[in-house]
């Protein structure tokens, strides 16, 4: 067992590097856009529409990867698509985190009628479909990054508040937590300052894939036309314009669609990754 | 169960009655008088107070009337049950592809087990895993609707088709009544957005029947069915995999749920004319009574499959089923 096993966990390393690496550079890319964009990213010009990438024959000088229907730079659009994706990810991601992870704990480690009604929430959240509720609460809230954000902070809270729960409860019945009792600490003490860092690293790798999974509901959303206005370049939404032209353009969805791919699977690596790291069991 | 049903009926009711938009305003043609309004308000009930309007709906509901459609003046139970035959159609059909491809994978890792085969298996699971069924739909549309146009990439079915149904659960009809062109013309319309469904969901499959399926192949029982000369694909077959199933077919069905969410916004990126298509256009045009509806029906879809994942697993484990 114990060859097949580390068989399979070498990848490990360069899975990590790979994933860290595309994330630095959507991170350089998205702060340093201004400075790295050739073109604005919502200035049109009708008369350069649908223009190939620089290597198809017909590519206009200065447009590297093409332009949209209205003439738009999709390299342009890209670099700034990736800060609304980043800015998405990384906030909502957090305070997803932070909801989450205060409900599992009070509920893993209180019990009782708070546990009762934390979970009651959990199962009913359970049962909405996530991409519709979310599509609804933008229909209500209108759209823009704040309902994004607590669109997504409302729908997925559910799924650090069920594994921290979880945890919470295993830790709770060890004998640290009872001595900690025992010696006439507070309860909130145990759970912030006993039950809280040893439930860390799994909440380190929730956020991490949480971060993977906001930026492809913002995604959703402006591929739906329900995340900000329509001329601000996301990639959902370039991907929902590229959907349309697909037959005549194709650049226009493959370039934010690839982005979109590696930035998901990093995310979503460097979460698995940062599991094993964690993990002392498979270390 | 019931009460997980109740929660969401509230939730949802109250959530949409903040919508912003005026449903009725868009409903009038300019110049509509006051008098008008308050006409069609009352004809929706939307003049009552919101806990009198809760309670008539839900009387509504258990009586199976979940109101008029505000968009298309039609009952939204016809309108949602229209709709559902196709969701259903395509989820069962993604479940179907995940089941195949999860078990092919999970039985040849566990029949090379410890080789670079099994390797690739991991890594490959990997990828299925991370990447959500959106983007796997965007791919597949790449792959075979524009680089290798094999497969339709929008629609239900060619309109030209004349379709002799009686009802609309076309894929099943169409081999009833061996009409093989329009099961064909519906499969080739519908493979790609059940196999973007699917992939995330085989993957799981692999990854947990895998495990489930080697830990089993260390048990003295296989070990026995082994001394008696078995080759290794009957041993894996007959002898671990009906135990190493059960572990796997609760998550499964939980799975099967997040797949079912999953059609709305797949159905919207294949234009297929299923619930959840149906759903964001509803939420697009400020259809209440249409939204929750179809919102109910999910959740009710979600319940159902998770009450019939545990009676399944009653009925195959031995344990609860002499308990």
């Amino acid at each position: 067992m114990a060859d097949a096993r580390s068989a399979i966990k070498r990848p490990i390393g360069p899975r990590l590097w790979l994933s860290g690496g595309w994330l630095t550079l959507l991170v350089l890319g998205a702060v340093f856009a201004p400075l790295l964009a050739p073109k604005d990213p919502l200035m049109q010009d009708l008369f350069l529409g649908r223009m190939p990438p620089f290597w198809l024959p017909g590519a206009e000088p200065g447009y590297l990867l093409g332009t949209d229907s209205l003439g738009r730079d999709v390299l342009s659009r890209l670099l700034y698509g990736a800060r609304v994706a980043l800015f998405v990810g990384l906030i909502a991601g957090v305070l997803t985190c932070l909801l989450g992870t205060t409900l599992g704990l009070i509920a893993g480690y209180y019990r009782g009628w708070p546990d009762l009604l934390i979970s009651r929430f959990i199962d009913i959240w359970m049962a909405f479909p996530p991409v519709l509720f979310s599509i609804l609460l933008i229909a209500v809230m209108g759209t823009g990054l704040t309902s994004i954000i607590i669109a997504i902070v409302v729908i997925d809270w559910t799924r650090f508040a069920r594994v921290i729960r979880a945890e919470a409860m295993t830790q709770g019945a060890m004998d640290y937590v009872a001595s900690a009792q025992v010696t006439g600490h507070k309860r909130i003490g145990i759970m912030l300052l006993e039950i809280l860092p040893n439930v860390l690293p799994t909440m380190v790798v929730l956020l991490t894939l949480e971060m993977g999974i906001a930026v492809i509901v913002e995604a959703i959303l402006s591929f739906v036309n329900l995340s900000i206005s329509t001329d601000d370049p996301t990639w959902g939404s370039m991907i929902s314009e590229g959907r349309v032209s697909i037959h005549q353009a194709w650049w226009v969805l493959v370039f934010p669609l690839v982005c979109l791919f590696f930035t998901v699977l990093s995310f979503s690596q460097l979460g698995e990754g940062l599991k094993d790291y964690f993990d002392p069991v498979l270390r | 169960m019931l009460i997980t049903l109740f929660g969401v009926a509230v939730i949802v009711f109250f959530v949409i009655r903040v919508v912003p938009g005026n449903p009725i305003a868009m409903m009038l043609p300019p110049g509509a008088g006051e008098e008008d309004i308050a006409r069609l308000k009352a004809l929706y009930g939307f003049d009552k107070s919101l806990p009198e309007q809760f309670v008539i709906w839900v009387a509504g509901v258990l009586q199976g009337d979940f109101g008029t459609s505000i968009s298309t003046r039609q009952p939204v139970l016809s309108l949602v049950l229209g709709r559902l035959p196709a969701t259903i159609e395509l989820a069962v059909m993604a479940l179907v592809i995940a089941i195949v491809i999860g078990s092919v994978l999970a039985l040849t890792g566990t029949r090379h087990r410890g080789t670079r085969t099994e390797g690739a298996i991991d890594v490959t699971n990997g990828m299925a895993l991370s990447v959500p069924d959106f983007l796997w739909g965007l791919l597949l549309i790449l792959l075979f609707g524009v680089l290798w146009p094999v497969f339709h990439i929008s629609g239900r079915v060619s309109p030209a088709l004349d379709l002799p149904f009686a009802t609309n659960f076309y894929l099943f009809e169409s081999v009833l009544r061996l009409r093989f062109d329009i099961w064909l013309d519906l499969v080739s319309h519908m493979f790609m957005p059940a196999l973007a469904l699917a992939i995330p969901l085989a993957a799981i499959i692999a990854q947990l029947l895998k495990q489930s399926l080697k830990e089993t192949m260390h048990l003295d029982y296989v070990t026995l069915a082994r001394t008696h000369g078995y080759g290794e694909n009957r041993v894996i077959t007959r002898e671990a995999l009906p135990n190493a199933i059960l572990p796997t077919l609760t998550l499964v069905g939980v799975q099967f749920t997040f797949l079912i969410g999953g059609t709305v916004i797949i159905e919207r990126l294949f234009s297929y004319e299923g619930l959840g298509n149906m759903a964001i256009d509803a939420v697009i045009n400020r259809d209440l009574p249409l939204i929750q509806g179809i919102v109910i029906l999910f959740a009710l879809m979600f319940t159902l499959v998770n009450l019939i994942v545990d009676l399944t697993y009653a009925l195959l484990n031995p344990r609860l089923r002499h308990g």
